[in-house]
């Protein structure tokens, strides 16, 4: 490649926040035609790198060349015009709007000032039979996929004529068909000259899809690679800046008495449709039951339903032997139950209050937290000051909002609340969604050393990697149902995928089976 | 608009033109009362049509303007204001002075309403306490404005409240107000007709322009708006206004087109009923109209009963007392806000401080 391919260059880009330097003389290229992966833990300053090369926020030093010229960047109209098209991790999409609406919002074409949907419409349909990505413009995005809204969104960027494409962690929010999706299109707009920046944290990605790999770390440029010349574990100890287990280490399971027991559960959702239907299954002291599956498909209404945020329409619940049916979350609570919630932020955490009042959440009510019904202050600090030290939360002091802390650490607060208790299950759903490889690395090892104390974890979570590196048995969920449970050394990738996809062991065998 | 919301548009509307024209049915034939309470419906829905408009430009593009009332009572002040001095001061005839008085009403909307755009979008105050800000002002300056203008010692006009300019001239809408007996319909005056013609022209704007996907787009998802290069705060500072000129119009009504006369709060509550009619009608210029002319029909009820005051049967005798039946707004407005029509969907972004 020569100096020409080069299509967009940062220079020495230096960002200061408030307390943190995001971008410390930060260098990136990007050559023409090319994937150029950006990983980084979270913090690492990736987004605001590229936030500053779409115009949203300003570096206080350094400069930008496109195609080998210097620009300024003020706003987003400007990188727009320089042909960089930024597809945000939460989706810039509006849900009453149709796909066309959307896409032309902001460069609108007129006809005698009425707004000409026809042509939009029609330009959007050549987009996207030229580029294989299938959006129908008339659609409301509301209506639209995950997936599909964000071909909406790489639709709009290649309507504004963008050649440079920054995709700020595309596969966050995406299932793995839709990623393998999403990686077959980039491929196909990096072979058509579009060049295309994937900023992510997760390895595999990175290795499937890049051409080149930088890595970030505490807002520097750690090094730039190739995916042939490196791996998963080179990379992650690059990300995280010292050596990382990737591979979970466990000993076999020694299940004893069983903690929970499911039968026949049947759950509604906000809008009374059956989403779990007739579920039974069991959890034993000492093991871990992973509950696979797509999500959607009825785990986060299972979850609640155990846990008593949500009704339950008919079946039996039982901790240790107890009927919990129908409880309210205290008295289940009180039975033995922890609790990591799918969304930390909205049922994790009260996020405006401190991490020391979120560590009691469960138990400022009992001794020694409370007496006569008046807080004990004290005793919640110290409870506090030891939880931060044994589950090494980064918090600047214990009277910080939560709001302040980042998602690791978020997690790592609610981590040491639930597992601080006494406790018999713990029902973990979606544990390490969002969180970077050092995190997840800590909530892994916690969950298995809960399992070796002997206690029974029902994890629930939608990344088949981190279902097969946990589980001790695996049950797979579909369309409400449970399809199979299979022991953890029986279960491959492939047989898990049909199950996820609602293709019985039996039935898939008779399909591949040749006919007589 | 759904068939529940639907139904309770034709039910009141039944109920308040049937008890009319069931009192009245021995004096006149229904379709003179029919058409009567129509004429009268469309002229008193005239301010709530355009205080509900002036809410759909604010709520559309995400700022929650509860100062209409406020702005409508400013402009109906300021309005008859500049009429009276135009035509007694600097001796105008009644036309032009009434005139000026419209621009001022609506300058003065725009004013309060750049007042609200400064402390809701600028200085993000809490954008209900914006408008009850503007709302508790206008009270304020109109309530002491008059008293010193008109009634206090040493006030310009001594004492003596001077000859008004009188009220904007009735318009015969060709052919269609020759009709007899229902073209009384079509004898309106100019604010009562442009409304009606600004509720089309803002539902083109809204839904068919460069402007209102814009300004849809700044109160569904300001930042989506800001990241494809649209200003968002220029965009609510002029829609805004925009809404603010609209009250201001709708100001105009009160002072120089119904009558021509001002009294202190004389609003009684019309820029509340027209967030009603926004809210009822689901954030759109047709359905806020819709919406606007079942209030109207309520107060229409009031004005009409009178003419049959002596027909009232004695089991009925509770309607003679204007009160009870001029409450019937209000009622409709708390009963509809109760929730009984279904469920509404304010733009996304409606109320919501935009930062970048």
């Amino acid at each position: 490649m020569t100096e020409n391919d080069v299509v967009l260059e940062a220079k020495e880009i230096t960002k200061q926040f408030p307390g943190v330097l995001a971008n410390d003389h930060v260098s990136i290229d990007l050559h023409k035609g090319e994937i150029h992966a950006l990983l980084g833990e979270n913090g690492a300053g990736k987004t605001t790198l590229m936030n500053i090369l779409y115009g949203l926020y300003r570096p206080d030093s350094g400069q930008v060349f496109v195609n080998g010229k210097p620009i300024v960047i003020h706003s987003p109209k400007d990188s727009i015009q320089a042909g960089i098209g930024m597809v945000h991790q939460h989706f810039m999409l509006i849900p009453v709007f149709s796909v066309a609406e959307n896409i032309m919002l902001g460069d609108e074409t007129t006809h005698l000032g009425v707004l000409d949907i026809k042509a939009v419409s029609q330009r959007v349909r050549d987009l996207s039979h030229q580029y294989g990505l299938e959006v129908d413009p008339d659609t409301k995005v509301g209506q639209l996929s995950v997936g599909a809204q964000q071909r909406v969104e790489i639709v709009k960027t290649l309507y504004r004529n963008a050649n440079i494409l920054i995709l700020d962690e595309p596969t966050a929010v995406l299932t793995p068909q839709e990623t393998e999706d999403l990686f077959r299109i980039m491929r196909q707009l990096a072979a058509r000259g579009v060049s295309i920046i994937f900023i992510t944290h997760k390895l595999k990605e990175v290795l499937a899809v890049a051409d080149r790999i930088t890595v970030m770390r505490a807002g520097h440029v750690v090094g730039t690679t190739k995916p042939n010349e490196t791996n998963e574990p080179k990379l992650a100890s690059m990300m995280v800046g010292r050596e990382v287990i990737l591979t979970v280490q466990k000993q076999p399971a020694k299940p004893k008495d069983e903690v929970l027991r499911v039968e026949d559960l049947s759950v509604l959702d906000d809008r009374d449709l059956e989403v779990v239907k007739g579920v039974s299954f069991d959890v034993h002291a000492g093991e871990i039951l992973g509950i696979a599956g797509v999500q959607g498909n009825g785990q986060t209404q299972l979850a609640e339903a155990l846990t008593g945020l949500r009704p339950i329409k008919s079946g039996k619940v039982f901790i240790s032997d107890k009927d919990v049916s129908g409880k309210t979350p205290r008295p289940i609570i009180e039975t033995g139950l922890a609790h990591i919630p799918e969304d930390r932020q909205r049922h994790g955490l009260v996020l405006s209050y401190t991490v020391a009042d979120n560590m009691v959440l469960c138990n400022y009510y009992l001794k020694p937290f409370a007496k006569w019904g008046v807080l004990q202050q004290d005793k919640v600090d110290e409870n506090a000051r030891r939880l931060i030290k044994d589950f090494d939360v980064r918090t600047p002091s214990p009277y910080v909002p939560t709001s302040k802390l980042s998602g690791g650490n978020q997690q790592k607060v609610i981590v040491a609340r639930e597992l601080s208790r006494p406790i018999k299950l713990l029902i973990a759903s979606q544990p390490t969604r969002g969180l970077d490889v050092g995190s997840i690395e800590y909530i892994h090892k916690e969950i298995v050393a809960m399992r070796d104390r002997g206690i029974g974890v029902l994890l629930i979570s939608a990344e088949l990697d981190e279902i097969m590196a946990l589980s001790d048995r695996i049950a797979v969920m579909y369309q409400g149902q449970i399809m199979d449970v299979i022991k953890a050394g029986q279960a491959t990738k492939e047989s898990l995928g049909l199950l996820m996809a609602g293709i019985k062991p039996s039935v898939a065998a008779e399909a591949a089976a040749p006919k007589p | 608009m759904d068939w529940r919301r639907f139904a309770i548009i034709a039910l009141v509307i039944v109920i308040m033109f049937g008890t009319v024209v069931l009192i009245g049915t021995s004096q006149n034939t229904p379709l003179v009362i029919i058409t009567s309470m129509m004429a009268t419906t469309i002229a008193v829905a005239t301010p709530l049509t355009l205080g509900a408009l002036s809410g759909i430009y604010c709520e559309r593009a995400g700022v929650v303007n509860i100062g209409i009332e406020g702005m409508m009572l400013g402009a109906a002040f300021f309005g008859w204001l500049a009429a009276i001095y135009m035509n007694t001061i600097f001796h105008y005839p009644a036309m032009p002075s009434l005139i000026v008085g419209v621009i001022a009403a609506v300058l003065t909307g725009g004013l309060f309403a750049l007042l609200h755009a400064v402390l809701s979008i600028t200085f993000k105050v809490d954008q209900i306490i914006g408008g009850t800000v503007i709302n508790i002002l206008a009270t304020g300056i109109t309530g002491f404005l008059n008293r010193q203008l008109f009634f206090g010692a040493g006030s310009v006009f001594q004492g003596h409240i001077p000859n008004a300019p009188g009220v904007l001239p009735t318009i015969r809408i060709p052919w269609l107000a020759d009709i007899p007996t229902v073209g009384r319909i079509f004898e309106q005056q100019p604010i009562a007709i442009s409304a009606i013609l600004l509720v089309i022209i803002t539902h083109f704007v809204l839904f068919r322009t460069r402007w209102g996907l814009r300004t849809r787009a700044v109160g569904e998802h300001p930042r989506a708006a800001d990241t494809v290069g649209i200003n968002v705060i220029r965009m609510r500072y002029m829609n805004v206004i925009i809404g603010g000129f609209l009250a201001g119009l709708g100001g105009a009504y009160f002072t120089l087109e119904s009558i021509s006369s001002f009294e202190a709060n004389m609003t009684n509550g019309r820029g509340f009923i027209a967030l009603a009619a926004m809210i009822f009608g689901n954030w759109t210029p047709f359905g806020a109209w819709t919406s606007a002319l079942v209030f109207g029909a309520a107060q229409a009820l009031q004005i009409n009963l009178q003419f049959f005051r002596e027909l009232i049967p004695p089991q009925l005798a509770i309607l003679q007392n204007s009160y009870v039946v001029g409450l019937a707004p209000y009622l409709l407005t708390m009963l509809i806000l109760t929730g009984i029509i279904g469920k509404t969907i304010p733009p996304a972004a409606d109320g919501q401080v935009y930062e970048k």
